[in-house]
């Protein structure tokens, strides 16, 4: 029986290698993926507007805006002069983000009470406001630093935005989400080929007659899918530490671990796909379904906090959710091993689950 | 009258540049008013010549001109002269048989009561007046080409070109078409029709034989198969192994070609050669050698210069083999139903050791329902099937491993070497170490793979693949061999090398399951059965089938001839 599950697993790793078009889709295309996303889904915002409309004429306010004209971000600062200009700037798109001080800030913060700033943001372009919002909270709470150095309380507001990423290196905020993402595509492409094609070239058959049984079949199909996609998340690994510089600075191993277990889970339904698929073109479409909303559900683009309940439930039983936490956790930050263990124990379940129905799935449609 | 529709000259067409061209050289003349056929095995360029014609592929050399335009400069005029059939049809399947009229009326610009009479005229031409409203994907494979026929006549032609309009078609629809296609060509119309099968060159008013991009041949089949008056013999009465007499009569010099037809043995000798007399072949006291008429198939292998001579080298390769099981091969009661539709109805049958038998009948009949149940790639609704006396539903593996399979569009690897593929059939039935080694070995010198070894099986010739694909199924040393359409569309010299192989095998003991439409392949079963309607309505050795047609003004009936008259009865009887 291993015999004949290594016949299948080396036939499928020369395949891979030998045959043109699979080599690049498989093993060059991500990592050059990995490049052009990585630079195009880059999170900084540059060359922006802003306007201040300072009503107070107080010390502590001029302080503040100018740390704002300080700022490289902004390329250019309007000055409004009352709060019926503010509308029309964004309005009309000149600026993204208003600053607007009260008559009574300098004074506030002179008495010692709680002062507050204003910050309005065109919410037509949520990304760039989300990261100035980010950047504004930053420069005030550094303003609110150099006040409690004074001895006043300070009107504390904590920032997370960027915690872990220290220089807002917007580079590779980005990387761990990518990574997980194109290593499900790989993981995808290997297996839910595999049967469609041989089943498009007449070879499945031949597979079928002979003494394999479904399970090695499936077995001979899972190995080299494996071995073909961590190979890749390998080498997109290799260039985003030192090309785009992302810093690892978690545990290689614990990465592996649930890179491994991720990619079961998600050859589970690659083969699950494919053995319901008869031609490689059905079986694309059908990853294509799977894969659009199962990227839009992981909290790759938006944060899974903010999903209805029945939504964040689903994404539960999502591997790449699972995976890309520990990819943002491993990459940005050493997170303890019980937490990867935390997603990892549900995506050996994912897999286990996904990994039977192939199995099952296959059986039926072979016989 | 006669014009002449098509001037080839000197046309030469490759798809890679230093390439070996897909047609070469080519001179050659179509006229209107009759039928001429293009006739070669695949790969020998038909559809490259066809798609040059209608102005779809251009010409790198030579002149080209169809009903006098030059495809290059003057496409438009030329496509609304020439109608073309392709291959798969080029129906909408998933549109009605009147929806697919009407969007090729559309594109024609047939409007108004011109489309209105082409309709009814197309519709009653081809009997699908009562088929308008079915989709052209629920169809039988004759009625798509006919409605494919339908589509490409809308506009009337003045040359017609059908890409192999009778592959997928079963015999009874297939004189069908060649009944609608003499129609056309009583109107003037020049008609091409392209085919593998060389039984239809004799239809033709006039051939064009093309092998490997060339023309073997130009003009009436007749005068081509005339010239081997005198040359093509039957050794009938036979006792003893046909097979047997076969391989002795090859290896005669006189004696350049040889197939089996039913229980007698055809043979064709060289020019100014004698036929061998009986006793010398060891056919048995009682046979007798007759004079028989030439076929076109025998005029094309005395231009190839013969069939393969000679033993396969698997008579001797071969271990011959004792089993205590006789039945090697045993349907019972076997059933399958899709939903509502019983695809195979109650089969019932036993294949023999050393027996060769064949399921033949019209496509979407049952008889690859039955032959995927019996080696194991369908399991059935009811009843059992065996093979070496393993039940396949209760010890699929170890049944499994004593079985080959080879299929019709042999399943290799492209992608690995020849090696490579023989290594992990190897694999995948379970041979290690020294029987891995030694089959290995035995299948490289047996069928001459030593200098392919490194080269991609995709970029193997013909013969080559098919050898490979048989090695890689006969490897394990198999007790039956499963054959699914194993030769068709194969030039016939490759055909009669692989059959000379399987006859070598068979008989060492070896069993052999063949499912065919290509009644060809049939004359060399020992036993065939015809399935039609999922029911098996007849089964005998071939020329037991052959009598049953005999009389009804048919003194010497082909298979063909037997397999319509079986059909027509049977539907008759359901019908009272």
């Amino acid at each position: 029986m291993w015999r004949r599950i290594l016949a299948l697993i080396t036939k499928e790793l020369l395949a891979s290698v030998r045959d043109r078009q699979t080599r690049w889709v498989v093993l060059f295309s991500p990592p050059f993926l990995l490049l052009i996303y990585a630079f195009a889904i880059t999170q900084e915002v540059t060359n922006v507007s802003m306007a201040v409309l300072n009503q107070d004429l107080g010390r502590e306010a001029r302080e503040l805006v100018s740390r704002f004209e300080g700022a490289e971000t902004f390329e250019r600062i309007h000055y409004l002069t009352g709060v019926a200009e503010i509308a029309p700037a964004i309005e009309s798109q000149d600026v993204i983000m208003v600053l607007h001080l009260g008559p009574d800030f300098s004074r506030r913060i002179a008495a010692g009470e709680r002062a507050e700033v204003q910050l309005l943001l065109d919410g037509r372009r949520t990304n760039a406001a989300q990261i100035l919002l980010g950047y504004a909270t930053r420069i005030v709470a550094r303003f609110n630093e150099t006040l409690s150095k004074g001895g006043a309380r300070p009107p504390t507001r904590v920032i997370t935005r960027a915690w872990f990423n220290p220089n807002a290196e917007p580079l590779w905020s980005a990387v761990p989400a990518l990574f997980a993402v194109l290593t499900a595509m790989v993981g995808f492409m290997v297996s839910a080929l595999a049967v469609a094609r041989e089943r498009e070239l007449g070879t499945f058959e031949q597979l079928l007659v002979s003494p394999l049984q479904p399970v090695e079949i499936l077995v001979g199909k899972t190995v080299p899918a494996l071995l073909i996609a961590l190979t890749s998340a390998s080498a997109m690994l290799a260039l985003g530490w030192v090309v785009l510089d992302v810093p690892l600075r978690g545990s290689l191993i614990g990465l592996f671990a649930g890179m491994t277990v991720y990619l079961a889970a998600i050859i589970g339904i690659g083969l699950f796909i494919s053995s319901l698929a008869s031609t490689q073109q059905q079986a694309v479409i059908g990853l294509l379904l799977y894969l659009v909303p199962a990227v839009l559900l992981s909290g790759y683009a938006t944060p899974v906090e903010n999903m209805p309940d029945w939504l964040q439930w689903l994404s539960t039983i999502n591997p790449i959710t699972h995976f890309i936490a520990i990819c943002k956790g491993v990459f940005l930050r050493a997170v303890p091993a019980e937490v990867i263990l935390r997603h990892i124990w549900p995506m050996a379940l994912i897999a286990t689950t996904t990994l039977s129905a192939g199995t099952w799935l296959f059986r039926r449609r072979t016989t | 009258m006669t014009e002449t529709l098509v001037r080839i000259d000197g046309v030469t067409k490759r798809f890679l540049e230093n390439g070996t061209p897909a047609v070469e050289a080519l001179t050659a003349q179509i006229k209107s008013g009759q039928v001429t056929g293009l006739v070669g095995p695949d790969g020998a360029g038909k559809t490259t010549l066809l798609r040059l014609i209608a102005g779809l592929l251009l010409i790198d050399d030579g002149t080209l001109r169809v009903c006098g335009f030059d495809p290059k400069t003057h496409a438009a005029p030329l496509h609304r002269v020439v109608a073309y059939m392709p291959q798969r049809f080029g129906l909408y399947e998933d549109m009605s048989v009147i929806e697919n009229l009407e969007l090729y009326a559309d594109l024609r610009s047939v409007i108004g009561t011109e489309r209105d009479e082409a309709f009814a005229r197309l519709l009653s031409f081809t009997g699908l007046e009562s088929f308008t409203g079915r989709l052209a994907g629920a169809l039988s494979g004759g009625m798509k080409q006919k409605l494919g026929l339908a589509c490409a006549l809308i506009k009337r032609p003045r040359l017609l070109l059908l890409d192999e309009p009778s592959v997928g078609v079963d015999p009874l629809s297939r004189r069908e078409l060649w009944r609608l296609v003499y129609e056309l060509v009583d109107q003037d119309i020049g008609v091409v029709w392209s085919t593998a099968y060389l039984d239809e060159a004799e239809r033709c008013a006039s051939v064009l034989l093309l092998s490997e991009g060339k023309a073997l041949y130009q003009g009436p089949p007749q005068a081509l198969t005339r010239s081997l008056e005198g040359r093509t013999f039957q050794v009938r009465n036979i006792s003893g192994e046909r097979r047997a007499v076969l391989a002795r009569a090859l290896e005669r010099p006189a004696v350049i070609d040889g197939v089996i037809q039913g229980r007698s043995v055809r043979l064709v000798v060289g020019k100014g050669g004698v036929a061998p007399a009986p006793g010398d072949i060891g056919a048995g006291p009682e046979a007798v050698i007759a004079a028989v008429p030439p076929r076109f198939e025998d005029a094309f292998m005395d231009l190839l210069g013969g069939g393969p001579r000679g033993r396969s080298p698997f008579a001797d390769a071969y271990a011959s083999r004792e089993h205590p099981i006789d039945s090697v091969v045993e349907a019972q009661d076997l059933t399958r139903r899709f939903g509502t539709f019983t695809a195979a109805d109650g089969i019932h049958f036993r294949v023999k050791r050393g027996e060769i038998f064949g399921l033949i009948g019209p496509n979407g009949a049952g008889k690859s329902t039955i032959f995927k149940m019996l080696c194991g790639l369908l399991r059935p609704t009811s009843g059992t099937a065996r093979v070496v006396g393993l039940d396949l539903a209760k010890a699929p593996s170890e049944a499994r491993a004593r079985l080959g399979y080879m299929a019709q569009k042999f399943s290799l690897y492209g992608d690995l070497s020849v090696r490579q593929n023989l290594e992990f059939f190897a694999g995948v039935y379970g041979l290690g170490g020294r029987r891995r080694r030694d089959a290995l070995k035995r299948m490289v010198e047996t069928f001459a793979l030593g200098p392919h070894l490194d080269v991609d099986a995709s970029t193997l010739p013909l013969g080559f693949k098919q050898r490979l694909a048989l090695a890689c199924a006969v490897m394990h040393d198999p007790d039956v061999l499963f054959l699914d359409e194993p030769t068709s569309g194969v030039d016939p010299r490759t055909r009669r090398e692989f059959w000379s192989h399987i006859n070598a095998m068979v008989a060492n003991g070896v069993t052999v399951m063949v499912t065919t439409h290509f009644l060809d392949e049939a004359e060399y079963c020992d036993r065939t059965a015809l399935v039609y309607r999922g029911r098996i309505i007849a089964t005998g050795a071939p020329d037991d089938l052959k009598e049953r047609a005999r009389g009804a003004g048919r003194s010497d009936p082909t298979l063909e001839d037997a397999f319509i008259a079986l059909v027509e009865a049977d539907d008759r009887e359901s019908l009272a």
